[in-house]
């Protein structure tokens, strides 16, 4: 389908449903979502005001979905939805969102902002107003199985490299097994030990899973960009990957968005509710552990505390499972001010971090993080999406702060007794 | 048209044709915003739609400890002009012996003094969000002819009550019809503006509450 202006506005208008319409409703510009987002607190721009971001969808809205508005357009009153408007908003909707929903979570007449912003990239992207980062990303996805571009191969390698260091065995394509295992790009190419720490943990456990040599990709750069025709093309193959090969539960990984892609907008994408349990890599290490399977010896002396991904805490509801994991292996665990749901983003989800055109603002409301990290001086971080991981590095070596990044999957698995 | 007559007209036909528009517009933007539909979430549940959706409509109401430091002023200008419009609207002696004219019943008053010191919190509260909105970065950023219309749609009422009430300015029937006319503005006009919020935020946040709540996050 060719980007068009036409194709925006009716992807637009196919976002509207009774939630945008309550929401638009109710919005009383009251400006407090601005102080609950980190592109706004840090740049002071009122530009980036969370309700702002939603401009093209509110104005379809009201001029598709209202009395008044109707009444408005017929008389050529409405304000006008064209290329050069989305051009303008794009900067604002993609380099200045991650998606994080923190707004969502103040706005005081209960509006879910990012919602109504990751709607209206629906509609940017079927205009073609998008970062070419993220088109990049969404077609080497779609015609490589990637947005890094990584194959089979790849992984086989990274997988051998894991058999020789651990001297066990990493099931590929096994049928029946209880859990099949879904990586990022990132893992593969940057954090292959994450793949070693499953390894570990599982044979330790004793777990039945595998990876799939044709559906391992976990990332969706569909949901990022939004286009849920190419989101949904990428989760039906790991559905089809899944119930080939009989999997009782479908494990997400490190990866924030990744999660929300398969477990929350996965069904609703293919428009059928799934066969197998999907569940996120730290859920399923916290089932063994309430299960008695995961023996941990040794403690972390240093202070530790946890970055709460947005996809997978705020957006994901998996927010007491890594802190019951960490209190395996911590006794000097220390929360950031704000955390749990209510945590701040690290400034890259949703996209951000495959838009070179926002690199230099993604580095400077890293700000926000590094303030939380400032009234606590953790001695390490812990957090579970390789994404948020690369990021925080980034920022903390911009920022000039010695702080080490821990996956919470590897560091559980360095802590596995011998027995 | 005499002061008499002018207030006559408020009281009887200005104010049945204010009513019709303003039960009509609400159930006709209601069901505007209803009728539009939500898909059916497809993705196994780890909490529930409903209680989570409730919990929201009651919980959103206190705002959290980073956004009370970081957004005070609107908070509690917020806060202070909401109850006080309560308070003058539904407790007043005038209103509730208007009201009960009306719907055939009535209940408990606030003493006059009390309503007096609240009609004069809620102006000053009604200024200061006003103040507030025009010299707020953000808020003076996204305000628009509609958020001045409503204001000052809000604002008039209640100066005009607490004049009428305390005669000061015009005659007796003439402030009573004023205050009558300003009223009727306020509801011909809401269910066409963000005045709205006063229903739509239960839709809202109900549907907030829904969403996060059906993936085991309390909002």
């Amino acid at each position: 389908m060719s980007a068009t202006i036409e194709n925006g506005i009716n992807a637009l208008k196919r976002q509207v449903d009774a939630t945008v319409a309550s929401f638009f409703s109710s919005c009383v510009h009251c400006g407090l979502c601005a102080e609950a987002c980190l592109f706004y607190t840090e740049t002071g721009d009122p530009r980036r005001t969370p309700i702002n971001k939603t401009e093209p969808l509110r104005r379809i809205w009201k001029s598709e979905y209202t009395l008044m508005g109707r009444i408005g357009k017929a008389l050529g009153l409405t304000k006008k939805v064209d290329d050069k408007f989305l051009e303008e908003w794009q900067e604002l909707v993609y380099d200045s969102c991650t998606m994080c929903g923190r707004c969502s979570m103040v706005c005081p007449v209960g509006n879910d902002i990012a919602l109504m912003i990751r709607k209206t990239r629906e509609g940017m992207a079927a205009a073609g107003q998008a970062p070419e980062g993220l088109i990049g990303a969404t077609t080497r996805a779609v015609t490589i199985g990637s947005p890094m571009g990584v194959k089979w191969p790849a992984l086989r390698a990274q997988i051998r490299h894991v058999e020789e260091d651990t001297g066990l065995k990493v099931p590929v394509d096994v049928p029946g097994v209880d859990y099949m295992l879904l990586l990022s790009s990132m893992e593969i190419m940057n954090f292959p030990e994450f793949i070693e720490a499953v390894a570990r943990l599982f044979d330790k456990a004793g777990v039945s899973w595998t990876i799939s040599s044709e559906a391992f990709e976990a990332t969706n750069s569909g949901i990022q960009i939004g286009v849920s025709d190419l989101a949904a093309v990428l989760v039906q193959r790991i559905v089809d990957v899944a119930e080939k090969l009989g999997v009782k539960t479908v494990i997400s990984p490190e990866c924030g968005h990744a999660y929300t892609a398969i477990r929350w907008d996965g069904p609703n994408l293919v428009g059928k509710a799934f066969s197998f349990r999907v569940r996120h890599i730290l859920e399923v290490l916290d089932e063994l552990r309430t299960q008695g399977r995961l023996k941990i010896a040794g403690k972390d002396a240093r202070k530790l505390t946890y970055h709460d991904p947005c996809q997978i805490s705020r957006r994901g509801g998996v927010i007491n499972e890594p802190r019951n994991l960490i209190g395996m292996f911590s006794d000097n665990f220390v929360e950031m001010p704000d955390t749990g749901k209510m945590n701040w983003c690290c400034g890259a989800g949703g996209g951000v971090s495959a838009n070179e055109r926002a690199d230099e603002i993604r580095l400077k409301v890293f700000e926000r993080k590094k303030a939380q990290l400032d009234e606590i001086r953790p001695e390490a971080i812990v957090s579970a999406c390789s994404n948020c991981r690369i990021h925080l590095e980034d920022g903390l070596e911009e920022y000039n702060m010695d702080i080490p990044l821990l996956s919470l999957t590897e560091t559980l698995a360095e802590h596995l007794a011998d027995n | 048209m005499t002061e008499i007559e002018l207030l006559s007209w408020a009281r009887g036909p200005g104010l049945q044709i204010a009513t019709v528009i303003f039960v009509a517009g609400v159930v006709i933007r209601i069901l505007e915003i209803l009728l539009l539909g939500r898909k059916a979430n497809l993705a196994e549940a780890k909490g529930t739609e409903m209680t989570s959706g409730l919990r929201t409509i009651i919980t959103r109401t206190i705002p959290d400890r980073t956004t009370f430091r970081r957004s005070g002023i609107t908070i509690v200008a917020g806060y202070v002009f909401h109850i006080g419009l309560f308070v003058v609207c539904f407790l007043s002696a005038p209103h509730i012996l208007f009201l009960k004219d009306i719907i055939g019943f009535g209940w408990p008053s606030l003493p006059t003094p009390v309503i007096d010191a609240f009609a004069v919190v809620t102006i000053i509260a009604l200024l200061a969000t006003l103040v507030n909105r025009l010299s707020n970065k953000v808020m003076r950023f996204l305000t628009n002819f509609e958020d001045l219309l409503t204001w000052t749609l809000t604002f008039l009422p209640v100066i005009t009550g607490y004049l009428a009430f305390h005669r000061i300015g015009l005659s007796a029937p003439a402030l009573l019809a004023v205050h009558l006319l300003s009223v009727e503005l306020l509801l011909v006009v809401f269910p066409f503006t963000k005045l709205m919020h006063a229903f739509t935020l239960f839709l809202a946040r109900w549907y907030n509450g829904a969403i996060s709540g059906y993936k085991g996050v309390a909002s």
